[in-house]
């Protein structure tokens, strides 16, 4: 007997296999968020000896139970608290030993000194809901990082990257060693000129 | 009668079942797979607050994982529908969260054990009060690092 072809293999199921394994993946894939605002919690010791705060280097920010925003005991919207932390944080009003050379703020004796000692104390209430906390949370880190973002991109402008670029090369894994030695420094001193000093209460217990 | 003798014989060619074993255990496989991925399933609701401020997870291993919310629609009868706290794939006290990080950390590999980060999965419309006593208990068993996990968008979406 001369050779015998072999039978065709039927792949016309194929495309149902494909749409099979489609339709399963649509139905069961949810998006995992995995990214968020990051905060370090103080620890539980309190440190002994607390340093002596002057009151006009603290911005307090207090959101009541009816989501309510009060800033420097002020009724405040959401949409202005970002550029009122940005111009306590920079507004540079030390004199001497304080003063701060890279602030472009009204430099008002009645403001903070400086960034270093500018901090801002977060008040919340126990009814108050999660979603209004972290958009104060986000407007307050938003503060801090445009002001970041403004001596990052004056400072090393050969990076051609902002301050938050920096930072988010610096912690993607995929990014090179050496490529993350030369970000840290630069990274480190822009954080360094603005610290974030974000202070939160513990809720007073009502009832 | 003989009319339909001839049909019968035009008969069409039997489908070939050849690759039903390969789609049952590409199946087979898949789930194998996938069941892993998930290492819990949600027992609350969980829509994320929205911010622009965010930081990447990158590792998954140094990452444990606190859920909050209201329970979900099949087990507000049970549960009630006041906001708990959900541990793997329980419901649990404020009082639990220390022993779980504890445990979570324990089964962490060593060189990890200092980096880890606690993100908070927790539904916008929970209060303030329980997250602020989850990060009591967080405090004392020394977990500092934390990430209130949240979608990306801008923060005026919290507002509506």
């Amino acid at each position: 007997m001369a050779k015998r072809s072999a039978p065709e293999v039927n792949a016309g199921s194929m495309a149902d296999i494909a749409f099979l394994l489609l339709i399963f993946f649509l139905v069961t894939t949810t998006i995992e968020t995995d990214s968020g605002i990051n905060r370090k919690l103080p620890p539980m010791e309190e440190p002994e000896d607390q340093p002596i705060i002057k009151e006009k280097n603290i911005f307090t920010v207090v959101v009541n139970k009816n989501n309510d925003l009060l800033v420097e005991e002020k009724l405040m919207e959401l949409s202005d608290l970002r550029a009122e932390a940005i111009a306590f944080l920079d507004n540079g009003g030390g004199k001497n030993e304080d003063f701060c050379d890279y602030c472009q703020g009204d430099r008002s004796p009645a403001s903070s000194d400086n960034p270093q000692k500018a901090i801002i104390a977060l008040k919340n209430d126990r009814e108050t809901s999660y979603k209004i906390y972290i958009a104060v949370q986000n407007e307050l880190v938003a503060a801090y990082n445009d002001l970041r973002n403004r001596e990052f991109t004056k400072r090393f402008p050969e990076t051609g990257m902002d301050f938050v670029m920096a930072d988010t090369k610096y912690s993607d894994p995929r990014t090179s060693i050496e490529e993350k030695e030369k970000l840290k420094d630069k990274i480190k001193e822009v954080k360094d000129l603005y610290p974030q000093k974000l202070s939160e209460a513990e809720p007073k217990k009502v009832n | 009668m003989s009319k339909f003798k001839k049909k019968k014989g035009g008969d069409l060619p039997a489908i070939s079942t050849a690759s039903l074993p390969d789609i049952v255990f590409m199946l087979l496989f898949f789930f194998m797979v996938a069941t892993v991925m998930r290492d819990s399933t949600l027992m609350v609701d969980n829509r994320l607050p929205a911010a622009d401020q965010i930081h990447k997870l990158n590792k998954k291993d140094r990452v444990m994982y606190i859920y909050a919310g209201k329970p979900s629609n099949s087990y507000k009868s049970k549960y009630g529908t006041s906001a708990r706290i959900q541990l793997n794939d329980k419901f649990a006290t404020v009082n639990e969260v220390g022993a779980f990080i504890l445990a979570e950390r324990a089964s962490k590999r060593q060189e990890l054990q200092n980096v880890l980060t606690v993100a908070l999965k927790v539904d916008g419309e929970t209060n303030m009060g329980l997250i602020s006593d989850i990060k009591q208990e967080l405090r004392k068993v020394n977990a500092l690092k934390i990430n209130y996990t949240t979608r990306q968008g801008v923060f005026s979406q919290n507002l509506q």
